[in-house]
């Protein structure tokens, strides 16, 4: 129960991007096409849920013990960057299919500023190796799922026919704010 | 140890293991890419049109190289840089001619009358399917503009309810054509400055109703031309295989569908 509690809390009611406003550029900038958006998503779950990790393991096992919870941010970026790189560099040796599929996707999320929050978060609540995984996953879905809602409604956007003054930009900012009022609707689902 | 030195070491160390780990990764995992490769995107224009074929120069480059795919694909490569390609293979290359887009149809807002008031989603594909579409005739440009969305060169521009390629920008990709509900977009080589600018195969009566600059099958040009228009049905087309210098055919058309451009 615990575990559906902080998926659906992380999915809807704290959605990364539409209520902590965390992992806002790739959210404005890869939502044009569904494909791109699917692309991007896949990327992210998978860097998410990695990075999670990885900075646990850290933090647990380096940072705590030696009383240096002061460099987390800095020692945090080094290893999600680095290990973004890694990933890139094993994917393709391994499985260049799916090196294909998230192609540029990956080294862009190496300063995706969800997977540094996510793991910020981890720390913050003290949670389990576990429990930060399934946080970093639920939250990468809720990414996800605002990014393909978002798309979906910017291709319509596109099609349809604003006064002058909205076009591009500004029309897809009213929509992202909206979309953040409506998602603000699930406040108190879960506590 | 003292307190400045434990967060130097501890950071310092794990930089340096992760820089060990991707330099080992990079240097043990990496995977072996033909050098030709990078340097031939780099000649490519990289606009990622697709005119070639391929989903963007890498990809196009990447197939030249390891497929043996013609080197004449890339519609926008001047004769310099197809040259430059052409010694990175090691094979010769002979220079494609260049080619632009033509919108047959001459049919603006001033001449070309409407049937009904369209105001649906502003787009060629979706006007086309309402009865057919807005315009009289029912092969001329819609001008709701979704040639003017495909190009990525910014080539076409629609004026007066009538799409019109710049063919000075125009690259001849071809993008467009598969873009127009109407079918009415053709490449041309960029030399031949006589175009016939209407699609209709209607009879002349019929044509002349619905549009001022129709081709109403007098087959005057035929004659003047030296066989490089011919009639098929009651519609002029021009044959761009055959030289057309007859300048005078402009004023001749009794349609005025003959136009210059370039």
């Amino acid at each position: 129960m615990d575990y559906v509690l902080l998926i659906i809390g992380a999915v809807l009611v704290n959605n990364f991007v539409l209520n902590r406003f965390l992992g806002i550029c790739p959210f404005l900038g890869v939502s044009k096409r569904i494909p791109t958006a699917m692309g991007m998503s896949g990327a992210v779950i998978f860097v998410m849920g990695m990075a999670a990790a990885v900075t646990w393991c850290v933090h647990t096992w380096v940072l705590a013990p030696f009383g240096l919870q002061y460099l987390q941010t800095i020692a945090f970026i080094l290893l999600i960057a680095a290990f973004v790189q890694l990933v890139d560099i094993v994917m393709k040796r391994f499985v260049p299919a799916l090196h294909r599929a998230l192609g540029i996707f990956l080294p862009l999320i190496t300063t995706n500023c969800a997977v540094l929050g996510v793991a910020v978060m981890n720390v913050k609540a003290a949670s389990g190796f576990c429990k930060s995984v399934v946080f970093a996953l639920a939250a990468a879905v809720g990414f996800s799922f605002a990014l393909l809602i978002f798309t979906g409604l910017r291709e319509k956007i596109e099609r349809a026919d604003p006064p002058r003054a909205f076009q591009g930009v500004a029309i897809s900012l009213v929509t992202a704010g909206l979309l953040s009022l409506a998602f603000m609707g699930f406040n108190g689902l879960v506590k | 140890m003292s307190d400045w030195l434990t967060p130097i070491l501890w950071i310092g160390g794990i930089g340096t293991a992760c820089g060990a780990a991707l330099a080992l990764a990079a240097r043990y995992l990496s995977v072996e890419e033909d050098p030709r490769i990078e340097r031939i995107a780099n000649e490519l224009p990289g606009a990622n049109c697709g005119g070639c074929g391929f989903a963007g120069c890498a990809d196009y480059a990447k197939a030249m190289v390891t497929a043996d795919t013609a080197a004449t694909l890339c519609p926008v490569c001047n004769s310099e840089s197809s040259a430059k390609i052409a010694a990175l293979l090691g094979r010769s290359v002979e220079v494609s001619e260049r080619k632009v887009a033509v919108i047959r149809c001459g049919g603006n807002d001033s001449e070309a009358l409407r049937r009904f008031a369209y105001n649906g989603i502003a787009d060629c594909a979706a006007a086309a399917a309402t009865g057919g579409g807005d315009k009289t005739c029912t092969y001329g440009c819609l001008g709701y503009g979704s040639c003017v969305r495909v190009c990525p060169f910014h080539a076409i521009a629609v004026a007066d309810g009538l799409a019109t390629v710049d063919p000075r920008v125009c690259i001849g990709c071809g993008k467009c054509i598969p873009a127009c509900p109407r079918g009415i977009i053709t490449l041309a080589p960029a030399a031949a400055s006589l175009h016939v600018l209407c699609s209709s195969k209607d009879k002349g009566p019929v044509v002349k109703k619905a549009c001022g600059v129709g081709c109403i099958g007098c087959t005057l040009c035929v004659k003047l031309s030296d066989g490089a228009i011919s009639m098929e049905g009651f519609l002029a087309r021009v044959d761009y295989s055959k030289p057309l210098t007859q300048d005078v055919l402009v004023e001749k058309c009794p349609g005025h569908c003959i136009q210059k451009i370039g």
